[in-house]
This record gives structure tokens, C-alpha cells and sequence, in this order.
């Protein structure tokens, strides 16, 4: 009912258009098409996108350490160490975070599957970064509850220097190679520093609703 | 429903710049956000060619609104979701109550949406048994207050944090009476707290949208708290509502957009979490909601689209335009007595609610500009706001002094012999009368603005007595 009184009143107001052909043509290459438009030069000074990601990350307040992948598993105990957290992460089925390499003795108990809300730290994989500014691009599926990212005070997130890209679109780009046909997944994050609030008298918090601490982890070979 | 009271602007002004507490709050606008929009406008070189772009795509989605909508509904069905059309605010409301009926919902938590606000959604569910549970920092200390927002981005930046302080004691009863509140740390931490709980137990979830995206049928919303998230993840519904110009073609439109929302809004490049949220959770998902429902809002905008008002719906609901504007800055949102404030209110509430309910607002601008020269989608404001004039005369709606007033100067305006001779005469007059002190203290007919401050007496001669003195010497 509504639909269609809605959308006759549009047309009306669209008269004068150009023809309904012209249109819907316009519209079809319009959406496959992916058009660019104003692609930011990139700022990193020939650094590279890694070192750009780093710093534009810490410029959001995250934390970042570049490691080595084999030293994904220690990064993140230490990470719990120093902020005196208990030696327990939770964190998806990944496939990814299931090859992390565990210290022998004194590494954290790894809980999976989604958060209820009672764990102090999440453990997640992104699926790309943007080093323009400093974004995580995380994707929901099986493995990946998006709860992770939100309910532990403390969101630790492993990304493959390898998939650090330059800006949104390259990103989005390998968001649809890997998600045929536009079917992305339900929840795609794109995170950039702790959560943070500024409604009381302008005065910048961090911790809202989300983590208070935003670690990235940077693994590479 | 929010009460409208733009009719009565200039009063709720006058008591608006004697509230002592709202002008210590207003300070902090005139300061923090111009700065740091000035800051990261500055740091992007492509800054002025990505507005260029965010307009053209939002011209180009208007010009082809019908087609971009149909596209969108089709993907949100393609992957689970329900679209709903509301060709106005009892429809939308209707649509919202049904649903959450249907699950037998008793809360719904709320992530900030300034559309939930105009078809006042929050006291319709009250009444109808569900709760609504505003989740942003800003919204839920205005509900504790039972008051709207003054901004579309900073709702509570009306109030102090003495103020905050105070409502929080009221409200938090089972918490200690003693407890130190003395920074916005504290009060962020005890609203975190409470709120948390909330979130886990809702029912349903609402957002608004910053974006829908045709391409991919997800719905977006631009946030730093992130409340919106736990809104949309958590509770087994998650229900959006939207405008219909909320339409962008593709990701990479989305991005160009973005990449001007938050540098204008707060000064940052980037929000925290800007998240798409694309149908309910998939096969096999551990997390995330069951039903996901669109609900696409007209609400008069359907008509805008053809009318001279058009280019309003290019707005992204940054505040900048607000964030600049002395008018805004000096009384703050609630004067403008409806939903959405400052320059963009101003042309948007006549377009959604009548100019014959909003009358004043067209006016309550100096058109000094600077709205639309910060305004990251080219909206020219002060000249919508000039058509709104135009509107509020041709229907009869400008006060019968004004109109008289208006009507002399039109008669000596169209007849240029006569209009010179009397500015002549009044300059003289007026320079005479000043007695060379070049300025009034007072002024018959001119109280409304000699009652603040002095007028200047006119010095010299006309333009016109000017100009003919200047051709003659040229063409000697």
C-alpha cells in the first residue's frame, strides 16, 4: 500500500527525468560498477602501509605490536600480563586463531565460541586493515561471533600484515573476493581505536559501551 | 511526540540565553567542534574534492530514488530481511509496535537515531508496554530527564555535568548515596554498568541508519560508544528505521561519504565503529539477531524531491551546519522547539511538520553563510532558508508590522526616484538627529534592537549619491 503510494509520489516528483530506460540502465552499471571516485593520495611518506597502519592506529588509541606469527600466542599473554587480566582469552573457532602457537606454561585458557558478557578479553582475527586510517575490517560467520568485539573490556585482534591494505575500497575489494555476489556476512565491523564517548561536557572518554582497550596485533612471517 | 513549540522561538530563546547552566554548556560547542573539524579538514588535501563527490553521488541517488530503492529492498529480502514502507510517522510507529508484539517484546534498547525521535517513537511504545531504553550516553541521560536532544550528534550538550551528576543520583537509587561522581569518567562508568545489563536482556533492538547500501541491502551506522553494536547484535530482533534518502549505490560510495561524516561531525577521520548490518544471523552464526527488519520512512520527503527543498535531502546529519552557526551556538537546540535544530532544522522541520507550525525557524538565522560553507554535502542552506521566507509571506505567515513595513519599502523600492530621495532624506535625518555621535541608544520603531544594543547613525552619503558622484568623475 504504502510501498507503492511511496514510490508513485517519487516518480512524480521525478517527472522531466530522463526516460525509464535511460534510468534503470543507469542505475544497473551504477551498482556494478564500483566506481572509485576521490581516492585519498596516500600520507605514509613511502613507509608503506604497515608502518602507516601502525601509526594512525596508535593515533586512535589503540595499542600495536608488530610480531612475528609464531609469536602471535606470547604477544597476547603478555598483553593479559601487563594489564593484570587473568590468563583467559575468548575467542571464535577461527581457523586462523587455532593455529596460534601457545607458550608452554603460563599461556591463557582459551574459551570459544560467542561472549556472554562476563569475559574481561576477546581474542579476534580481522579480515583486512586500512592503513589510511588505521581501520579493522572484521566479518561475523561460525567462527567469528561479533560479540567478541564488543562485550570484553578488552579486544585483542590478530591481523596479517599481508592484509593491511591502503584504503577502503581495496578492502572492500577483498571483502567481495571472498563473499561472491555482494553476500556479505551479517556483521562487517569496521573498527578504529577503543570505543569512546565525549557527551558529557565534550570531555573525551574512553571505555563506553565497548572495550576500553583496543589491542592490534600485527603478525607477519 | 515531541511538543512543537517553533512557533514560539523568540521566547524560547530570550529564556534560553538567561539559562545560565545551557550557556556554560554552550561554551564548550563554540570551542571543541569548530576547532577540530577545522583540524582534520585541514589534514586531507582531497577534503573539498570528496565533498564535490559526496554530492554528486547523493544528487545522483535522488535523481534515480525510486529505482535505488526498489534495488535495496530486493537485497534485503534476497538475504533474509524485511522491508516495511511507512509513508509517514503513525505508519512507522505501527510497524515498530507490530513487531514487537509478534515477539513479545517487553524492552527494545535503542542505538541514537534522530529518526526515532521524529516520529516520536520513544513514548509511543511506553504507552503501548514495551520500554524503549535510549543506550547512548547522551540520549540516556536526557530520558532520565524526560527531555530531547538539543543536537542531532550531542544530545545531552545542553546540560552541564553538575547536572548529569545530580540526575544520576536521582535515577541510580540502589547504588550509594555517597559515591563520588566528580569526573565524566565516573558517570560513563555507572551509565555502563546499568546499561550493560539492559543490553543483555532486551528483546529488540533499534537503530537508524546512517546508510542503506543498494548494493549489498545492508543497513550502516557511523558511531564511537559503541551501544549501536550491542543494539544490533544482542537482542533476538533487530529493527531499523530509516529515511528513504538514507540510499547509497555501493560500498565505495559509502566510503566517499564517510570519509567527510566524521571529519565534519566531531573532527576525527574515522568514527569507531562504522558497521553494516546485513540480514539476520547466517546458518551456523553463534551470535547476532534472528529477524532484521527495515523499516523505509517517507514522511513528506517524497515531495521535497520535487519542490525547491530538494537539495535538503542530501544531509548526512553531521551537525556541522548547528556546530558554526551563532544562532545555535547562543541558544541552543531546544529553542528551535522541534526534533531537529539549527540551520538544517530550520529548513527540514517547515518540510516535515508545515511551515504554519514552524514559522520563525526560516528566520531564526543572521544568513551569515557559514552553515553552508562547512556544510560537507554543498547544502545551501541560507538559500533554502530564503525560500522558506518567500513561503511563510506568500501564505500570509509573517507578523502584519513586518508586512506593513515590507509593504512601504516595496512601494519606494519599485519607484527608484522616490526611494532616492528618501533614503536621502532619512540618512540626513538620521546623521542630524545622532548628533554627531554617530550612533542611537534609541530609536522609535527600532526597540527590538536598541533595547541590547546602540544603532549606528548613517554616515556620509547614499550609495546611490556615491556612485553618480563616481560616474560623473569618470566621465569627465
Amino acid at each position: 500500500m504504502s510501498r507503492e503510494a511511496i514510490l508513485s509520489r517519487i516518480k512524480t516528483s521525478l517527472s522531466g527525468k530522463a526516460t525509464d530506460k535511460k534510468r534503470k540502465d543507469a542505475v544497473a552499471s551504477r551498482l556494478a560498477a564500483h566506481a572509485k571516485g576521490v581516492v585519498p593520495a596516500s600520507q605514509d611518506n613511502g613507509a608503506g602501509v604497515v608502518d602507516h597502519f601502525v601509526r594512525k592506529a596508535i593515533e586512535s588509541v589503540a595499542s600495536v605490536e608488530v610480531v612475528k606469527r609464531s609469536m602471535a600466542g606470547k604477544a597476547v599473554t603478555r598483553f593479559l600480563r601487563d594489564h593484570n587480566l587473568p590468563q583467559s582469552i575468548r575467542c571464535g573457532e577461527d581457523a586462523r586463531l587455532k593455529k596460534i602457537e601457545w607458550p608452554k606454561t603460563g599461556g591463557p585458557q582459551v574459551l570459544s565460541g560467542p561472549s556472554d558478557g562476563s569475559d574481561l578479553a576477546g581474542l579476534s582475527h580481522a579480515l583486512a586493515g586500512v592503513s589510511e586510517t588505521g581501520t579493522l575490517i572484521l566479518t561475523s560467520g561460525p567462527d567469528n561471533p561479533t560479540t567478541i568485539n564488543f562485550l570484553p573490556e578488552n579486544h585483542i585482534c590478530i591481523i596479517e600484515a599481508s592484509d593491511i591494505e591502503a584504503n577502503y575500497e581495496a578492502a572492500f575489494a577483498k571483502l567481495r573476493r571472498k563473499h561472491r555476489g555482494g553476500n556479505i556476512p551479517r556483521t562487517v565491523n569496521m573498527i578504529t581505536g577503543p570505543s569512546r564517548s565525549a557527551d558529557i561536557e565534550q570531555t573525551l572518554i574512553y571505555g563506553a559501551h565497548g572495550p576500553v582497550r583496543l589491542h592490534i596485533i600485527v603478525v607477519k612471517d | 511526540m515531541v511538543e512543537i513549540t517553533s512557533p514560539a522561538f523568540k521566547d524560547n530563546s530570550t529564556g534560553a540565553l538567561a539559562d545560565v547552566n545551557l550557556q556554560k554548556a554552550m561554551r564548550h560547542v563554540r570551542v571543541n567542534f569548530i576547532e577540530k573539524r577545522a583540524k582534520a579538514a585541514a589534514a586531507l588535501p582531497e577534503f573539498d574534492d570528496l565533498r564535490s563527490s559526496a554530492r554528486a553521488i547523493k544528487d545522483h541517488v535522488l535523481d534515480h530514488l525510486d529505482l535505488y530503492l526498489e534495488a535495496y529492498e530486493a537485497k534485503v529480502t534476497e538475504r533474509g530481511g524485511h522491508v516495511h514502507w511507512a509513508a509517514n510517522a503513525i505508519e512507522a510507529r505501527g510497524i515498530v509496535l507490530d513487531i514487537c508484539r509478534k515477539v513479545n517484546a517487553k524492552t527494545a534498547t535503542k542505538g541514537k537515531s534522530m529518526i526515532t525521535e521524529e516520529i516520536g517513537l520513544n513514548d509511543f511504545l511506553e504507552k503501548n508496554g514495551v520500554t524503549p531504553i535510549e543506550t547512548d550516553l547522551g540520549e540516556y541521560i536526557i530520558q532520565l530527564r524526560g527531555e530531547h536532544p538539543s543536537h542531532i550528534i550531542a544530545p545531552a550538550v545542553h546540560l552541564t555535568m553538575d547536572q548529569v551528576r545530580e540526575d544520576f543520583r536521582k535515577a541510580h537509587k540502589h547504588l550509594p548515596a555517597d559515591r563520588p561522581l566528580n569526573e565524566p569518567q565516573s558517570l560513563l562508568l555507572e551509565a555502563r554498568g546499568i546499561l550493560r545489563d539492559r543490553f543483555l536482556k532486551a528483546d529488540v533492538g533499534i537503530t537508524g541508519a546512517n546508510f542503506l547500501v543498494a548494493e549489498t541491502g545492508s543497513s550502516v551506522i557511523v558511531t564511537n560508544e559503541g551501544n549501536g553494536d550491542l543494539t544490533q547484535i544482542l537482542p533476538k530482533v533487530h529493527i531499523v528505521v530509516a529515511s528513504i534518502e538514507k540510499i547509497v549505490p555501493t560500498l565505495e560510495d559509502m566510503s566517499q561519504i564517510v570519509r567527510v561524516l566524521a571529519r565534519s561531525a566531531t573532527g576525527q577521520e574515522m568514527s569507531v565503529y562504522t558497521t553494516l548490518s546485513t540480514g539476520p544471523r547466517r546458518k551456523g552464526d553463534p551470535d547476532g539477531p534472528e529477524q532484521y527488519h527495515v523499516i523505509l520512512l517517507d514522511n513528506g520527503r517524497s515531495t521535497m524531491l520535487g519542490n525547491e527543498f530538494r537539495d535538503m535531502l542530501r544531509c548526512i546529519r553531521c551537525g556541522a551546519c548547528m556546530n558554526h552557526c551563532p544562532v545555535y551556538q547562543s541558544v541552543g537546540g531546544h529553542a528551535y522547539g522541534w526534533v531537529y535544530p539549527g540551520p538544517m532544522g530550520s529548513v527540514l522541520t517547515p518540510a516535515l511538520i508545515g511551515i504554519e507550525k514552524s514559522a520563525h525557524l526560516p528566520n531564526a538565522s543572521t544568513l551569515c553563510g557559514r552553515c553552508e560553507s562547512v556544510c560537507p554535502m554543498q547544502i545551501p542552506l541560507p538559500k533554502l532558508l530564503r525560500h522558506w521566507r518567500e513561503r511563510e509571506f506568500e501564505q500570509h505567515l509573517t507578523p502584519a508590522s513586518v508586512r506593513f513595513g515590507l509593504g512601504i519599502w516595496a512601494y519606494a523600492a519599485k519607484r527608484p526616484a522616490l526611494y532616492q530621495r528618501m533614503t536621502g532624506f532619512t540618512m540626513g535625518m538620521l546623521r542630524f538627529l545622532s548628533g554627531g555621535r554617530g550612533r542611537f541608544r534609541w530609536l522609535p520603531l527600532a526597540g527590538g534592537w536598541t533595547k541590547h544594543r546602540d544603532l549606528s547613525a548613517p554616515q556620509g552619503r547614499t550609495f546611490m549619491a556615491q556612485w553618480k558622484a563616481k560616474q560623473a568623475r569618470i566621465s569627465k
